[in-house]
C-alpha cells in the first residue's frame, strides 16, 4: 500500500466515523418518529435483506439498472466517438447535448411512460437517458483532445480507421472517458431509482415510496442506508480504478 | 450565425415538423404525444388564463431559494475549507464520491423529518448544488496567482478584505462554473422532489396531469420547464465565456 492510499484510507475512516456520530446525534435529536439509530438500522437491515419479497424487488431494480447502464455506456460511447471524429457533426450536435444535460429529465418521464407504457422498458429508457449524455459528452471531449501527433503517426503508418480507434484513440482518451463513465454510472442509478419512485409497481424505489405511504420508518431508513451505501461503495471502487488508469497514463 | 448553427436550427425545425406530420397522419396516437402546434396553443391558453401561475411561482421560487442557499453556503464553505488543510484532506473522499449518491433516496426521510412543505424540496436542491459550488470554489481559490496574494499582504489587507477583494474576484470564472451546476441542480432537485411527492408546484401539476391523461396541461408545462432551464443555462454559459475571454483563458 502506497503512502497516498494509506492516507486516503485513514481519511475515509475518519469520515465514516464522523458520519456515524452525526447520524446518532440526529437520532437523539429527532427520535423514533422519523429516524432510527445506526445500530437499529443495521439490525433491521440484516433481518430484512433475507426476506423473499426484498430479493424480488432487488432483482427487479438490478435488472433495470444493469440494462440501463449497458444501454447508456454503449450508445454514449458510440455517439461520443462518432461526434468526436467528425468535426462538423460535433459542431452541430454538441450544444444540443449540453442543453439536454441541463434539463431536469424527470419532466420527460411522463412522455417516456406514455411511449413505452408502465413497466421495465420505461424505467430502463429513463435510466439510460440520464447516463448516456455525460458518457457521450466526456467521450467526445476526450476524442477531440487526442494529441494530433498521435493521429499523424497513425496516418503515416497507414493504420485503417478501426485500428486507429482501437490502438491509438481509445487508449489515449481512456482516462477522460472514464470520468464520463463514473458520472454516467451514478446518474443511471439515480435515473432508474427515480423512475421506480414516480411510477412503478416493483423495485427498491417503489418499496421506498410504499414505505412513505405506510409511514414505515424502519424500511425508509434501511433503504436509504442500503442505496446510499451501495452507491458510495461503487463510486469509491470506480474512483480507485480511475486513479489506477490515471497513474498508468 | 455559423453554418453549423444554421444546420442545427434546420434539423430542430425538421424534427418539430416531422412530429407534427406523424401526429396528423395518425402514426402517433394523440393520447401519447400531441401535435406541436397544439402544445403551443395550449401553452398560450395556460399562460393567458393564469391557472398555473401559483405552481410556476412556487417551483421557480423554491429553486431560486435553493440556488441562493447553495451558492452562499457553498462559497463560504469553500473559503473556510481552503484554510483548513486537515479538514480538506478528510473531506476529499466525500467530494470525490458525493455525486455517486442518489440524493433523491433521502427525500422520504426528509419528508418525515421536515414535513411535507417547501422545506424538503429546497433541501434536496441545496444538497445537489452545494457540493458542486464548494468543489469549484476550492478549485478556483487554488488557482489564485501568488502575486495577487502578495499584493494583498503588501497593502496590509486583513483576511476578510483579502477574500472579498482578491480571492473571490480572481476565482470568479471557476465559481461561475459552480453556479452553472447549482442552477441546473436546484431546478432538478426541486422539480424531481415535486414529482415524487408534494402538495403543489410544476412537477406536481405535471404528474397530476399525467395521471389524468390531461395532455393539454402536461405538455405545455413540460415546455415551460425545458425553456426555463435551457435559457438560464445558456445565459450563464455566455457570461462564463465573456469572463474567460477577458482573462485570456480562452
Amino acid at each position: 500500500m502506497s503512502a497516498s492510499t494509506q492516507r486516503m484510507s485513514v481519511n475515509m475512516m475518519w469520515l465514516l466515523l464522523v458520519i456515524l456520530v452525526l447520524w446518532q446525534c440526529l437520532y437523539w435529536l429527532i427520535g423514533d418518529v422519523a429516524l432510527r439509530a445506526p445500530a437499529a438500522t443495521l439490525r433491521f437491515t440484516a433481518h430484512f435483506v433475507a426476506t423473499e419479497s426484498f430479493k424480488l424487488h432487488l432483482a427487479e431494480t438490478t435488472k433495470a439498472f444493469v440494462l440501463a447502464l449497458l444501454l447508456a455506456v454503449f450508445s454514449g460511447l458510440a455517439i461520443g466517438f462518432t461526434l468526436g471524429l467528425k468535426h462538423f457533426a460535433r459542431d452541430i450536435f454538441e450544444p444540443v447535448l449540453i442543453a439536454v444535460y441541463s434539463v431536469p429529465k424527470i419532466t420527460l418521464y411522463p412522455i417516456l411512460l406514455l411511449v413505452f407504457g408502465l413497466g421495465l422498458s420505461a424505467k430502463v429508457a429513463f435510466g439510460a437517458i440520464h447516463g448516456l449524455i455525460p458518457v457521450a459528452l466526456f467521450t467526445l471531449n476526450a476524442v477531440r483532445n487526442v494529441k494530433p501527433v498521435y493521429l499523424k503517426a497513425a496516418r503515416v503508418m497507414g493504420l485503417p480507421t478501426g485500428e486507429t480507434i482501437r490502438l491509438i484513440i481509445f487508449p489515449s482518451a481512456l482516462p477522460e472517458i472514464f470520468s464520463g463513465l463514473r458520472i454516467g454510472f451514478s446518474l443511471t442509478l439515480i435515473g432508474t431509482l427515480l423512475g421506480e419512485m414516480f411510477a412503478s409497481q416493483r423495485g427498491l424505489g417503489f418499496l421506498l415510496m410504499n414505505a412513505i405511504g405506510l409511514h414505515n420508518v424502519d424500511v425508509i431508513v434501511m433503504l436509504t442506508f442500503l442505496l446510499v451505501g451501495f452507491a458510495a461503495l461503487a463510486g469509491l471502487g470506480l474512483m480507485l480504478v480511475h486513479q489506477k488508469i490515471l497513474a498508468r497514463g | 450565425m455559423t453554418k453549423a448553427g444554421l444546420i442545427r436550427l434546420l434539423l430542430i425545425v425538421l424534427f418539430v415538423l416531422g412530429l407534427e406530420g406523424l401526429v396528423r397522419v395518425g402514426r402517433i396516437d394523440p393520447l401519447t404525444m400531441q401535435a406541436p402546434h397544439k402544445m403551443v396553443q395550449d401553452l398560450g391558453a395556460i399562460l393567458y388564463s393564469g391557472k398555473f401561475n401559483k405552481a410556476i411561482a412556487k417551483t421557480l421560487g423554491n429553486a431560486a431559494t435553493a440556488f441562493v442557499i447553495a451558492i452562499t453556503a457553498g462559497i463560504a464553505a469553500g473559503l473556510v475549507i481552503h484554510r483548513l488543510k486537515r479538514l480538506r484532506e478528510t473531506l476529499d473522499p466525500l467530494f470525490a464520491t458525493y455525486y455517486a449518491i442518489p440524493v433523491f433516496a433521502f427525500y422520504p426521510l426528509l419528508i418525515l423529518i421536515l414535513g411535507l412543505g417547501d422545506a424538503p424540496q429546497i433541501f434536496i436542491g441545496v444538497m445537489l448544488g452545494f457540493v458542486a459550488v464548494v468543489v469549484n470554489t476550492l478549485n478556483g481559490i487554488d488557482r489564485v496567482p501568488r502575486v495577487l496574494l502578495k499584493v494583498a499582504r503588501v497593502n496590509g489587507m486583513g483576511r476578510f478584505e483579502t477574500a472579498l477583494k482578491i480571492t473571490l474576484p480572481s476565482a470568479a470564472p471557476y465559481i461561475l462554473t459552480g453556479m452553472k451546476f447549482a442552477v441546473a441542480y436546484s431546478l432538478i432537485g426541486v422539480i424531481g422532489a415535486e414529482f415524487i411527492m408534494s402538495t403543489g408546484g410544476m412537477g406536481y401539476e405535471i404528474s397530476f396531469a399525467y395521471n389524468n391523461f390531461d395532455n393539454a396541461t402536461m405538455y405545455p408545462l413540460i415546455l415551460i420547464i425545458l425553456f426555463v432551464s435551457i435559457s438560464i443555462n445558456m445565459l450563464i454559459s455566455r457570461w462564463e465565456q465573456v469572463l474567460l475571454v477577458r482573462r485570456g483563458l480562452k
